[in-house]
């Protein structure tokens, strides 16, 4: 947290990504992918079904590598060839079911507690402790859903809003370096979905949190985020900063589309889904 | 009034000791889910590692201490077979149990060695307390059991612990939240064939013999055993009242086992019972769905 608003947190060069290579099924989800993320940016990936959106972030947060020739680099870390685990020290995820972010077995203290120590070494010290628990209340408290009087409620107990809430609290608490938001509110209803999406926004711009949150939510990736990066076929093919995106209507994203990827645009998803 | 405290004590020292199977077997399948077979070797296995230091001689607490590492070792290695080879969890537990089977025999040097001559931690036991009979097993078995318990109730609460916690229900997590979750497995497992291991190098001392024989089926024994805990517990969450559960569905699981043999049972039906006592508690809230006919999963494999 230490590096200036504007300076590159996370470089992406040349990254590519074929699944079941050599076979029939052979796919290629990412195709030469460069992309810069600034500190401090929030930044918002649409794209339709089978674009490489969640490959991507699956790079950035290690779960595989990328070909070789690829490049990850994070705060200066190059993690490119690290293990997932390693990437926790930068990288925090919510994943778009609340069941992957959270633990259901234990307790929502003991889930912030394990939180607490991303990237650090765990050791055979109390995981909970007074200290702890005050800090747990106080993170729980701003999110206004009346976790911090449940701190020793199982988690499998709370609805998946509640969860996810929970997870996004999780994934922020020790203030990674980048942000990622894997369709997060994609699996919740409505009213559930919007609660979380203005947490979201509330927690982004509180701790100035770096952030890459993808989305097939037009409308979503057009109302939130100052910058939009649209994909398509493992390639991006709009980029479009702060100033520009201000003004931006789906009609124009949807122009802009059709003229980048050379073809109509088709995916009544995109358009429908809100 | 005799039978009955008899058998509530033969039960009550039975509890204990394979309490901590109960325990061990716990920690692999329901903790990490990760169903390891291999502890039907490593309860034999820690037999004969105290019965053949026993037997030449050393101090038997540190034949048990011994033992209990031998344990530890067999379950990292069969952590390691899942983790860095990629062989499946259930599969790495069979080949351990199959491959561990010759090692005993090779400790040994034979299928049996007797005790009966030797000076077992009973016999120290009973000479530094005075007891005798079942009150002395029942005491050391305590004792261990006790030390067990306070031990795990700390460590499954510290960061470590925790981490340890979370992994049969969400790797995913873990790993995301940087946790090396390959570690994870190594530590539950060689924990969980570590305990078998106490278990089994007790069990050995105090009836005064090892046999490569004396762990078959300990694995469906110690199901029963959680299944049965589980259901007197209500499917406890919290730490404490998990490890109590696993005592206390032991002591239950002998009981019945117990009672049956006094009844006139003959011993060689036992493991049918223990293994259709697990099936009936596994099949029958299916078995209750379909007759209600609710729609059931398709069956996994895991």
């Amino acid at each position: 947290m230490n590096t200036a608003a504007g300076q590159n947190i996370l470089t992406l060069k040349d990254i590519r990504k074929v699944f079941f290579a050599g076979t029939v099924d052979e796919v290629t989800a990412l195709n030469g992918i460069d992309l810069e993320v600034a500190d401090q940016d929030f930044v918002t990936v649409i794209g339709s079904n089978g674009a490489g959106k969640s490959t991507l972030l699956n790079i950035v947060a290690g779960v595989f590598p990328p070909e070789r020739g690829g490049k990850v680099v994070i705060k200066g870390d190059d993690v490119t060839r690290l293990e997932e685990y390693k990437h926790a020290t930068h990288v925090a995820r919510v994943w778009q079911e609340p069941e992957v972010g959270t633990s259901r077995n234990l307790t929502i203290e003991e889930n912030m507690s394990l939180a607490i120590l991303r990237g650090q070494p765990r050791t055979i010290k109390k995981a909970i402790n007074k200290k702890r628990r005050d800090l747990f209340r106080e993170a729980l408290s701003q999110i206004g859903l009346g976790l911090e009087d449940r701190l020793t409620a199982q988690v499998g107990t709370l609805s998946g809003g509640q969860r996810q809430a929970l997870s996004l609290v999780m994934a922020t608490i020790s203030k990674p370096t980048i942000l990622l938001l894997d369709e997060h509110i994609a699996t919740l209803d409505p009213r559930t979905a919007q609660t979380v999406m203005d947490l979201t926004e509330m927690i982004v711009s509180r701790d100035k949190m770096s952030t890459l949150m993808v989305t097939h939510n037009m409308e979503m990736a057009l109302k939130y985020g100052k910058r939009l990066v649209m994909m398509h076929k493992g390639r991006i093919i709009l980029d479009i900063g702060e100033n520009r995106k201000k003004n931006l209507k789906i009609t124009d994203l949807i122009a802009a589309f059709e003229t980048a990827a050379g073809e109509e645009f088709t995916d009544d998803n995109v358009l429908l889904s809100c | 009034m005799d039978v009955i405290s008899s058998i509530l004590f033969v039960a009550g020292y039975e509890g204990l000791i394979f309490g901590l199977v109960a325990i061990g077997v716990y920690i692999t399948f329901r903790v990490l889910g990760f169903p390891d077979l291999g502890v039907d070797a490593t309860f034999p296995l820690g037999g004969a590692t105290a019965a053949v230091f026993i037997v030449n001689g050393a101090n038997p607490f540190l034949a048990t201490l011994f033992a209990f590492m031998a344990g530890l070792l067999a379950g990292i290695i069969t952590g390691l077979l899942n983790t860095k080879l990629r062989i499946s969890a259930l599969l790495s537990g069979i080949l351990m149990m199959v491959g561990l089977y010759s090692v005993n025999l090779r400790i040994m040097g034979g299928a049996n060695i007797p005790l009966i001559r030797s000076i077992t931690s009973f016999d120290i036991f009973a000479a530094f307390t005075g007891l005798t009979g079942m009150p002395l097993s029942i005491t050391l078995a305590g004792l261990t059991a006790l030390i067990i318990f306070v031990a795990l109730n700390w460590f499954l609460r510290t960061e470590v612990g925790l981490a340890l916690r979370a992994s049969g229900d969400n790797e995913k997590m873990l790993r995301g939240l940087g946790v090396d979750t390959d570690k994870n497995i190594l530590i539950g497992c060689s924990l969980s064939n570590g305990l078998v291991a106490l278990a089994g190098a007790l069990v050995a001392q105090n009836q005064g013999f090892c046999d490569v024989g004396m762990g078959i089926g300990i694995i469906v024994m110690a199901l029963a055993a959680i299944i049965i805990g589980e259901g007197l517990f209500g499917n406890p969450k919290g730490i404490t009242t998990i490890l109590l559960a696993c005592f206390v569905g032991t002591f239950a699981y002998r009981l019945f086992i117990t009672l049956a043999l006094r009844l006139g049972l003959p011993p060689g039906d036992l493991k049918l019972i223990t293994s259709v006592l697990v099936v009936v508690a596994l099949g029958i809230p299916y078995l209750r769905k379909r007759l209600r006919r609710e729609w059931i999963p398709p069956a996994s494999r895991m």
